[in-house]
């Protein structure tokens, strides 16, 4: 067994120093019905590397990859071209094969790695600190309505029918269970989100608004009103931002008054891996770092006076708070964490304003284009990398129809909201750097042709 | 008031005493091999950049007025900064890669890299979670072999993949059981923990809205269970326990607890952090147990990032497979299907919901996947015989000099614990750490579980070698007996570690979070 | 003035109906170097043997509970800046709350410093 360097005369070796006659004296505590007398039935013996890389690589083939086809999906997990040197440097065995960096003075490669990411976020969200990051973006939402609960000591959370819908099931999910109260509706097929209806809902029992920035189906609003009706109820803001890049182009959350600003990293050096592992950022105003969830990564200095880095406020945290800690969470999501950081300093201001630059450009041509289409509307008046198609049938028969001619055209509402009959026709399109004007051209030709094959079907 | 004061000093005396800085001997600072690297906030300008791209095409933009129009304050740099920069703070640290890693109930064993390429390739990277199902048949066949290796593994007949860690694993299981307990018209309140237990227990039982008590231990380290059955009661919704428990033994009433729970009308939940030191050997669901997790970043070792990413399926009993999470995969002849919110209400109406958004962590069950064919079922249980191998030959190996408390109550498990009896006045065990730290090791698990004073717990996990063994008992034996002997160079260590003891008591009176520009951080003071 | 000890190594310096609260000497030190303390709003009512305040070291939380029952009239505020006064000055300038006597038999209950000397000398 190649991952196993005891030999027979080892284990025989050892098994005397201990005084075991042998490896079944050491399970001695176990008890006799529940002893095994051989390896487990029903599951295949050890296999060569070759072997498993075989199973695998036929595994793999049965999946459409996103970049073998013209690709646009969105809603919450984004395909960004992730540059080289990142995936070498998250594979250096120092950060792969370590722990939590528990002994600040052998892990401070880690902790400054987690520094750093904690004021690039930061940065990003217009916060004034952000912790070393949670399991993802939907996680980390839940934890800041907790959160909003412990600083208002209220149980009513109001959260934005632009909000990705996975979200707002996690956290109806948990209020279940904690007794929260969760108000929410679905959105509609409209240019604009629900900002006003929120304005109407917000009262003295309130804890906290959800809103997502920009929303589930891309649309982009102002939370300055809310920032300011919420903080007159003494409640706080949470804006949600899925889609990290947007944020080199547009005003950050905290710069309109969030108090909280959550996310989904995965847009930035981890890439899609079919929904995890991801890593969920979490920012707010530093009056709040207490009641904060996760991990903090803190300067200080050694017996020498040297520069250097600690987990710090631990014990906000389950391993010494235990019933009492803000969260349960323990390991969280520090190697994409650390792809995160390093394409973020890779793309630095100016890169990271091009990039966004350029996702927002092309997605406007592709949102253009689209809309020559007979019988497609954009819902959208604002986006920046994703925008709605209201189609004249429903998106998901059609999703399916394009993804047998290898074109995967985006994500249709019936898949996020099954039950609701008004979104049924829409479509959401994700347009990134990655996107060519041809995979555009394809997908447009390939619409067009499936709704005329329907619009036929539909008058014969 | 409670008084907790296990774990200090947390401040290096030299710190303390405002100490001149040392000369580093060198102009630079740097000593050979061992590299100083300021933050990339002090090498970087915003200008700079290590990607290109295309040109975008001229649009209007549509971003609703919203246009940022202040600085975000990032920094770039090229590509050759970047990598420098990175691989010199990757050799701060100390991984499972350069040596021997015993912390005990981390499990920091070997990451074959098979895993990682599997995991890379585009097939299973480059999918996104809502494809149509017809696109990704080989991730669902990914996702349900490892599901159906993970039953077979516990014999327990259903399996939640989305829990993202252990904690979030242990969520997902208390929430089964609320959920179950809650549709038989049940409403208990507490949730009974061994105070030996892992802090995720507590902090779990209350993030759902339980309330905790402790469950006694004996003498012997083990769950005291004639005092548990007194506690249980028609308020009980269950208990947690971790079997291997935290003192690395075996819970040889496992089985008779989880009997008694049952009676009381409570359920079981399992803290499957130890799985590895009985994997292929026992089957969890012989012993009574109704839900556990399992860290596939610990048994089936996914590697473990500096801090994550974990993964935390929980397998489930009958009695609560009704209530497992959304989503899960489900074959259906030669076809795999994904139950969703959606699909759920036709046959899975009693689900408590969704944890997370999509499906879990793919990532990680390739590489749990790839690890287990690896072994298959022959090797998986060769792996807990030599872990447990490991683990006692060091405790036998050192119990001579290292007081092992539970020493005599038989054989441990994965991992051995020793408490700091014996060491001289005024020396404690993390004064042991971090002369360890000098000898090339990272330590053992210091101060848990809380039962022991002064604990070490010591996890060598089956992928070492019995030289490397022999090498690391040779300097623990030769680290105790100069705390034994009261060797005060020892207050100072780490000496040749890339940093000094830091001052931890400082970072949390003035929490510095996050890098400012000089200037504003001398405006801020 | 006179001044009260507990077991949980908690003073109280007693002026008519007014109570001054703080952790001791003993306990400071026992605690190490403290980081944090989290004291009571005004005017929360609180039980005799109540979570009160919490004192933090960087690796330990401790609860401070209420020697007696009453009403909090004010939580030190300087020990939210300078948490390291419960160090230096732990019986002084490091108090934690000051609060209203609702039950003033509840001090006969209580230890003098000779009492409180002999409790933790036999620790």
């Amino acid at each position: 067994m190649r991952y196993l360097p005891l030999e027979p005369a080892d284990r025989q070796a050892m098994l005397a120093k201990i005084g075991a006659p042998d490896i079944d004296a050491l399970f001695a505590d176990v008890p006799e019905e529940a002893r095994l007398d051989g390896p487990i039935r029903d599951l295949p013996n050890h296999a060569s590397e070759m072997a498993v890389d075989a199973a695998f690589r036929k595994m793999a083939r049965k999946n459409s990859a996103a970049a073998d086809m013209p690709f646009f999906l969105g809603c919450g997990a984004y395909r960004h071209h992730v540059p080289a040197s990142v995936d070498h440097l998250i594979q250096r065995g120092e950060f792969l094969t370590a722990y939590t960096p528990y002994q600040p003075e052998i892990a401070q490669g880690t902790l400054q790695m987690l520094f750093e990411f904690q004021t690039q976020v930061a940065r990003l969200f217009g916060t004034d600190v952000a912790n070393a990051s949670m399991y993802d973006g939907s996680t980390a939402c839940w934890e800041a309505i907790v959160m909003a609960r412990r600083i208002t000591k209220r149980g009513k959370a109001i959260l934005s029918s632009g909000l990705h819908p996975h979200y707002v099931s996690v956290a109806k999910t948990m209020a279940r269970f904690t007794r929260d109260q969760i108000v929410h509706s679905a959105p509609e097929l409209a240019a604009e989100g629900d900002t006003d209806g929120l304005l109407d809902r917000i009262d003295d029992d309130t804890s906290c608004v959800v809103v997502q920035y920009p929303d589930i189906l891309g649309r982009i609003a102002d939370m300055s009103a809310l920032a300011d009706k919420v903080h007159a109820h003494k409640a706080l803001l949470i804006a949600v931002v899925t889609e990290p890049v947007a944020l080199g182009a547009l005003t950050p959350p905290g710069e309109m008054g969030a108090d909280i600003v959550v996310g989904e990293g995965q847009s930035l050096g981890v890439g899609l891996n079919f929904g995890g592992p991801y890593v969920g950022l979490f920012g707010c105003s530093q009056k709040y770092v207490r009641q904060m969830p996760g991990r903090l990564c803190g300067e200080t200095q050694d017996a020498e006076g040297k520069r250097g880095y600690v987990l710090t406020l631990s014990t906000r945290e389950q391993h010494i708070r235990r019933e009492k800690a803000t969260s349960n969470i323990c390991t969280n999501s520090g190697l994409c964490a650390l792809a995160f950081s390093i394409h973020m300093t890779l793309l630095g201001e100016a890169g990271l304003r091009e990039l966004a630059a350029l996702n927002h450009a092309k997605a406007v041509c592709a949102a253009d284009r689209l809309a020559q289409i007979p019988g497609v509307e954009i819902v959208n008046e604002s986006f920046f990398n994703e925008f709605t198609l209201s189609l004249p049938l429903r998106a998901r028969r059609i999703v399916r129809k394009l993804a047998d001619d290898r074109i995967l055209s985006g994500v249709s509402l019936n898949r996020l909201y099954p039950g609701e009959a008004g979104l049924a026709n829409g479509l959401v399109v994700a347009v990134t750097e990655t996107t060519s004007d041809k995979d555009v051209e394809i997908l447009a030709a390939a619409l067009q042709s499936v709704l005329e094959s329907a619009g036929e079907e539909v008058s014969v | 008031m409670s008084m907790n004061n296990q774990g200090g000093p947390t401040r290096p005396d030299a710190v303390r005493d405002n100490a001149e800085k040392p000369a580093t001997g060198t102009f630079t600072g740097n000593r050979a091999l061992m590299l100083e690297e300021p933050l990339i906030f002090e090498i970087g300008a915003a200008e700079e950049t290590g990607v290109d791209f295309d040109e975008a095409p001229e649009t209007e933009s549509r971003l609703g007025g919203l246009e940022r129009n202040r600085p975000i304050g990032l920094v770039g740099l090229s590509e050759p900064e970047t990598v420098r920069h990175y691989t010199r703070l990757s050799r701060m640290n100390y991984a499972i890669d350069l040596g021997l890693f015993p912390l005990g109930s981390c499990t920091m064993k070997h990451n074959p890299r098979l895993n990682e390429r599997v995991a890379r390739m585009k097939g299973f990277a480059d999918i996104h979670p809502l494809q149509p199902v017809d696109s990704v048949q080989g991730a669902l066949e990914v996702v349900h072999r490892l599901g159906e290796w993970l039953c077979t593994l516990t014999g327990m007949p259903a399996v939640a993949m989305s829990p993202k860690a252990g904690a979030h694993g242990e969520l997902c299981g208390i929430l089964a059981i609320r959920s179950a307990l809650e549709a038989r018209g049940d409403a208990r309140e507490v949730i009974l923990v061994p105070e030996s237990a892992h802090g995720t227990n507590p902090a779990t039982a209350a993030f759902a809205g339980y309330r905790v008590e402790d469950i006694p231990a004996t003498p012997e380290g083990r769950v005291d269970l004639a005092a548990l059955e007194e506690r249980l009661g028609p308020d009980v919704a269950g208990v947690m326990i971790t079997n291997p428990n935290t003192c690395g033994l075996f819970e040889p009433d496992m089985k008779r607890i989880s009997d008694a729970v049952h009676a009381a009308g409570g359920l079981v939940y399992c803290d499957g952090a130890n799985f590895n030191a009985i994997v292929g050997r026992v089957r969890p669901g012989d012993l009574g147990i109704d839900a556990m997790h399992i860290n596939l970043h610990k048994t089936f070792s996914t590697p473990h990032g500096g801090g994550g990413p974990g993964s935390g399926p929980v397998v489930f009993s009958e009695v609560l497979a009704p209530f497992a999470p959304l989503p899960f995969v489900e074959k259906q002849d030669d076809h795999y299907v994904l139950i969703e919110e959606e699909t759920a209400e036709d046959h899975h109406e009693s689900s408590f919901g969704r944890m997370v958004a999509f499906h879990g962590q793919m990532g990680m069950f390739t590489r749990a996947l790839a690890y287990m064919m690896s072994h298959g079922a022959d090797g998986l249980k060769q792996v807990a015989e030599d872990a447990v191998l490991n683990a006692n030959y060091l405790l036998r190996s050192l119990e001579d000099v290292l007081d092992a408390p539970f020493g005599g109550s038989g054989p441990c498990m994965h991992e051995a614990l020793f408490s700091d009896k014996g060491f001289a006045e005024g020396f404690s065990t993390l004064d042991l750490a971090k002369t360890l730290i000098d000898e090339g090791y990272h330590p053992m698990t210091m101060y848990f579980p809380l039962v022991v004073h002064g604990a070490m717990l010591v996890e060598p996990t089956e992928t070492e070698s019995k030289a490397a063994l022999d090498e690391f008992i040779g300097a623990l034996r030769s680290v105790v007996e100069r705390a034994k002997a009261g060797d005060e160079t020892m207050h100072a260590a780490p000496v040749h570690a890339p940093r000094r003891r830091l001052d931890e008591t400082g970072a949390a009176r003035k929490p510095i979070l996050v890098w400012k520009e000089p200037e504003q951080a001398e405006a801020a003071e | 003035m006179a001044r009260y000890f507990t077991e949980d190594h908690e003073w109280i310096d007693v002026d008519g109906d007014h109570a001054t609260i703080g952790i001791t000497d003993y306990a400071q030190e026992q605690l190490g170097d403290i980081v944090f303390v989290e004291v009571p709003e005004s005017g929360a009512m609180l039980e005799q043997g109540g979570e009160a305040a919490v004192v933090e070291s960087v690796k330990a939380a401790s609860d401070v509970y209420a020697p007696v029952s009453g009403e909090i009239l004010e939580g030190n505020d300087a020990l939210a800046d300078d948490p390291a006064l419960v160090n230096s000055s732990p019986e002084e300038e490091g108090w934690f709350f000051r609060m209203a006597l609702s039950d003033a038999s509840q001090l006969e209950s209580l230890m003098d410093a000779k009492a409180y000397k002999a409790f933790v000398d036999s620790l």
